[in-house]
């Protein structure tokens, strides 16, 4: 059984033919890298997964997602549930103007969790989670605002595993950070896979090859292959694969 | 000419022109300043006027004031902030959202007159108000209506998107999002829209002639049904149409002295709330 599963899945922006007959599956506890070149609908088809989508006017989406066999674009569904269910980090760290506590906090406060002991818990629990805790424990009364860029990726991470999703959405999250930073974020990335679905658009090749179980490559709006990273990078089947791992375009 | 006169010629215009607008500035202020600072007394800030006007003090104006910017920003400012709101993050794109902005921005090219007028017809006559601190309040919070709608508007613009996708990605409402991130990160810019109504409406001689204003009382109002004397519209019966005015016109430097002053006060104090608010929402 597959986590996510995606079939014959059509989106336009207005006019735009944005994502073409899209089938693609996922297993649980894997880390699925989506690439290829600006524009080619890697970070539409994230956006799908947890219905980001529905915030731009005049997108129009045809066939089904299913996630733990459930379609979530089915009439009924609470977009609130599924957003707790599938947490999203996005390109450029985007923590809240709020204390480094309440930013891990918020996902549980506005789900209704007003508990103090459990809120306390999950905010420590998921700075550890995000390999931060060492680096904040002595500041959770502070700004957010006063941590370096790769501290604030993390934060976000955190914040995201607060609320205890099982599959975690990841947009370029490495790609405003520097080679340190990043470099943590990539162990990072492989130490949450234990517990969650990953899936990550990069346009790092290095980087989907360190970190990804699956590689899918988009090419404006299709998917052109999709495989085990290791083939995608040592054995691919098609030519544009091969002429966008090795640069020759992107 | 080369680039670099070019250049410096168009600096020089640009400075020149920075510079007479400061100086207007300095000029009426200082000629209110240097001509109004002498008649201040706690005399005549806390005594009613006195010998038709000529001598005593303005409390009855100042507190009139007061009553009218209280009474206007309690009607003005959470209509304005709401209607705000809705504008900017509920109302879809859309020939409705067209409408109310093209409205919002035709209320306030209207001139404070045409306020006055509409505002002693629907208020004072025909809802019976009367001539009342109501009725003022108002027709004074209708003409600044427009101005907060636009600056709450403006300061939820400025709210990067990238805080409200955060909040949508964990699952909040659209209202947990607005009420808990975009209103915190809005307020000390929509407090900006509060200090230039509050600055506004002080001034506004206009809106009040047909609704509140008094020429003069001999008692403080009661309830917000009575008359009251303000400040603007003190300083223009004693330039104009006082029994005395060349007796009263210490008295009308005077008034001009405590209405700035009310204006600067209100700024200042309001700037120090934004600055207050921006730390508390960890902006840095």
């Amino acid at each position: 059984m597959y986590k996510i599963e995606t079939k014959d899945i059509n989106l336009y922006y207005g006019d735009h033919h944005a994502l073409k007959n899209i089938n693609l599956q996922m297993k649980a506890n894997t880390v699925t890298a989506l690439i290829g070149p600006s524009g080619c609908g890697k970070s539409t088809y994230l956006r799908l997964l947890n219905r980001m989508n529905d915030l731009i006017e005049n997108v129009r989406i045809e066939g089904t997602v299913l996630i733990d066999n459930k379609n979530i674009y089915e009439r009924g569904i609470k977009i609130d549930e599924l957003r707790k269910k599938v947490g999203m980090v996005f390109q450029k760290p985007n923590p809240f103007p709020k204390t480094i506590f309440e930013n891990v906090a918020y996902g549980l406060r506005v789900n209704g969790i007003s508990n103090k002991d459990y809120i306390e818990e999950r905010v420590v629990r998921s700075l550890q989670n995000a390999v931060l805790w060492d680096e904040v424990k002595d500041k959770l009364k502070k700004s957010a605002f006063e941590l370096s860029g790769g501290q604030q990726q993390r934060l976000c991470i955190a914040r995201a595993l607060a609320i205890e999703p099982s599959i975690i959405l990841m947009d370029e999250p490495a790609s405003a950070l520097d080679p340190i930073s990043t470099a943590k974020i990539e162990e990072l990335i492989y130490e949450l896979k234990d517990k969650y679905t990953i899936v990550i658009v990069t346009h790092n090749m290095q980087q989907a090859a360190r970190v990804s179980d699956r590689t899918a490559f988009f090419y404006i709006g299709e998917l052109i292959e999709y495989n085990d990273t290791k083939e995608i990078f040592t054995n691919p089947q098609n030519q544009r694969t091969q002429n966008y791992i090795t640069g020759r375009f992107g | 000419m080369n680039k670099k006169i070019k250049q410096q010629t168009a600096f020089w215009i640009f400075r020149i022109m920075s510079a007479i607008v400061v100086l207007f500035l300095v000029l009426i202020l200082g000629f209110i300043i240097s001509k109004g600072i002498g008649v201040i007394s706690w005399k005549f800030l806390t005594m009613m006027p006195e010998d038709g006007m000529t001598k005593g003090g303005i409390y009855p104006a100042i507190i009139g004031t007061f009553y009218l910017v209280g009474g206007s920003m309690l009607f003005a400012f959470p209509i304005g902030v709401m209607s705000g709101i809705f504008i900017h993050e509920y109302a879809p794109h859309g020939h409705f959202k067209n409408f109310v902005q093209l409205m919002t921005n035709n209320l306030a090219g209207v001139p404070s007159i045409i306020f006055g007028l509409f505002g002693m017809s629907l208020f004072v006559n025909k809802l019976h108000f009367g001539d009342s601190i109501i009725a003022g309040s108002l027709t004074l919070g209708l003409l600044v209506l427009p101005i907060v709608i636009r600056t709450t508007e403006e300061a939820l613009r400025s709210v990067n998107d990238s805080f409200r996708l955060a909040s949508y990605g964990l699952g909040a409402s659209k209202l947990q999002t607005i009420w808990r991130v975009v209103l915190p990160i809005a307020t000390p810019n929509i407090i900006t829209g509060l200090i230039l109504s509050i600055g506004r409406v002080s001034g506004e001689t206009a809106p009040i002639l047909f609704t509140v204003a008094a020429y003069y009382l001999p008692n403080l109002p009661t309830s917000m049904y009575d008359q009251v004397m303000a400040l603007p519209y003190h300083l223009y019966v004693l330039t104009t149409s006082g029994t005395n005015i060349k007796e009263s016109r210490d008295m009308a430097y005077g008034t001009a002295f405590v209405l700035i002053m009310i204006v600067l006060i209100a700024n200042l104090i309001a700037n120090a709330l934004r600055k207050f608010l921006s730390k508390k929402v960890k902006m840095n």
